[in-house]
This record gives structure tokens, sequence and C-alpha cells, in this order.
């Protein structure tokens, strides 16, 4: 792709619109081009059709009045994973799913409800997965072990070999 | 310092590779299981989703017979592909009422005339609200509900064929 777009360039820039050669690579640029596009649509064309039509949820787009409130919601939006998109947080996302998410919190938030309370009611139905806040547990402590353990273990090789030294 | 030491690291290395290789040939697991599975049915009441079916309530799981609730909408592609296996599942005995996520009433019937109407029930789920307490991630998705408004099972994704004589036994499990 990189050889063709500058042979286009340079026979544009030898100053002969009827080159031959510019007019092949035009060819050879628009072809692939267009075959791109159709396979991006036909790929993203598809799930972007099984949208639902509904308009989006009472909160999803619009901040709470109160901006103490709205910043403790968005603290918590943050931290909270998209189910259907599972790579952005619920605050990042446009999926209406997650839309109805950040309106059930700011309706919670408003309500006098605390952050870590609706997260918690979350994690009772999805699991740890729908928080993005690490969480020490049965099953992730050795990750926050492992990086002292390895500290100490260092340590105590270094202190041995500068003993040895002396 | 003994001689095998020295290799302790690069075995260390050698292993971490391997494992990271090893991780990356196993598909990915996209599914997000309900943790309520188990777990009483979150209370609800939802109005009809569309005129011709009344609309469903928590109330509706506790008459003593299993049943299946299934979540879907008219824009989800595969909940077409998955009509004709509920049609089955209706025709083999199951109960079904469904719950319409984000849902227009028109949309809903249009879907129901094109695709058949295996549902009992189907109340509309707006904001996604029951959805969320009941710890589903998407579309379609079906669950067992036995007699006593319990949630005895969770089916993520469309039902295909081979899943139909899975989901009756799992409802006569649950009956049991």
């Amino acid at each position: 792709m990189t050889t063709v777009r500058t042979q286009f360039r340079h026979s544009r820039e030898s100053g002969n619109p009827a080159n031959k050669g510019a007019r092949e690579a035009l060819r050879a640029y628009w072809i692939p081009a267009f075959a791109g596009m159709t396979m991006f649509w036909c790929a993203f064309g598809i799930p972007l059709a099984a949208q639902d039509t509904m308009p989006p949820a009472p909160y999803a787009y619009r901040q709470l009045a109160d901006p103490a409130l709205e910043a403790k919601a968005r603290a918590l939006m943050e931290t909270l994973r998209c189910l259907k998109c599972q790579s952005q947080s619920i605050a990042d996302s446009d999926a209406p799913m997650a839309g109805d998410m950040r309106s059930q919190v700011r309706i919670r938030i408003a309500a006098g409800e605390e952050p870590e309370a609706i997260r918690d009611w979350l994690r009772e139905r999805y699991g740890d997965y729908v928080s993005y806040r690490p969480q020490v547990g049965a099953a992730t402590w050795p990750l926050f072990a492992g990086p002292l353990v390895l500290l100490l273990v260092a340590g105590a090789a270094m202190w041995r070999r500068f003993e040895r030294r002396r | 310092m003994t001689r095998w030491r020295l290799w302790v690291p690069l075995l260390l290395f050698a292993g971490f590779v391997g494992l990271a290789g090893y991780m990356l040939t196993k598909p990915k697991d996209e599914f997000v299981e309900s943790r309520m599975v188990g777990k009483e049915l979150p209370y609800f009441a939802l109005r009809p989703a569309t005129q011709d079916r009344p609309g469903v309530a928590s109330a509706d799981f506790r008459s003593g017979k299993p049943r299946l609730l299934n979540i879907f909408a008219s824009w989800c592609l595969p909940c077409i592909a998955e009509a004709r296996q509920l049609e089955a599942l209706a025709k083999a005995g199951a109960e079904i009422d469904g719950i319409a996520i984000r849902d227009r009433p028109e949309d809903v019937a249009a879907f129901l005339r094109r695709h058949g109407n295996p549902y009992r029930r189907i109340g509309a789920d707006d904001l996604s609200e029951v959805q969320l307490a009941i710890g589903s991630s998407g579309v379609p998705e079906t669950f067992v509900i036995d007699g006593r408004g319990r949630i005895a099972y969770q089916h993520i994704g469309d039902i295909r064929a081979e899943h139909v004589p899975m989901l009756l036994e799992k409802l006569a499990e649950a009956g049991s």
C-alpha cells in the first residue's frame, strides 16, 4: 500500500497529468480501498443494525444537577465494566445497556445510595468482573503478595552478597 | 554458586513464555455468567410489551411449575435464529415467558407476527432494569425458573437445536 501511495504522489509531482503510471496507481489505490470499505461495512454494519430504536434512559447522557453527586456517580461509572463491550467502562461506552446502567447509577446516587453499595449490588449479579477496581480476594491475593515476596527475596540475596564481600 | 542455579531464571522465563503461549491458544470466554443462579428471582412487575399478551411479574414464577424466562428483543438478530427453537420448546410442553429489552410495542408485535409467538406473557423492560437485576448481560438469554421463583439455570446466547433437550431436562430437574 505504501509503495503504491508513494508512486502515486511521485507521478503527480512529476507534473504529467496524462501519465499512464499515475492512472494505474490511482486504480491500484482505489480498488483495494473500496474493497476495504466494503469489508468494513460487512463487519461493522450488521451489528450496528442490531440496535434498538428506543430513546436513551433518562440519565444515560444527562448529568445530575448537583455537581458533588454527579462527581460521585462519575467516579463509580468509570470503574464499572460495560457488559456488552467488555473493554470499556460504562462511562466510556455508547452501548444502550451501558446507558441504562449509567442512568441507574445516577438515579440511585441521587436517591442517597453509597457508590460502594451500588458496586456490591452489581457484583452480586455479575461477579467481580463488572468492577474495574482491584480487590484483594481469594483469587487475587498473589498479585498483591507477589511483588512483596520478590522484594524480600531480592533484598535477602543482596544482603547476603554484601555480607560475603566484607 | 553451583552451576545449575544459573539456569533458574531462564527456566522461569521459559515457563512464563510457555504459559502465555498456551493461554493464547485458548479461546477467550466472553460470557459473563449471572451470580443469581440458585437465588430467588428479584421482585419485578413489567407492563405488557404487546397488546395480545399480559405483562410479566416475579410472582408469576411461583405457580409451582417451572418456567422458562426468555430475555429477547425485536432488534436482536440471534433472537430470530432462536425463535424456532423456542417454538419447539413450547411444543414440547415448556411454558415460556418473555421479557423484551428496550423495545416498542409495534416492533414486538411485528417480530412475533414474523417469527412466531411461543410466549405466555411478555413484559417490557425499557431501561434494562430487570435484566440488570437478574444478572443478564445481553440478548438473548434464557433462564430456567423453578416453581418457587428460584433461578435454576441460565443459558447465554441463542438456543440452538442441540440445546432444546438440555433445556427440557433442566426444566424437569427444576420441577422435581
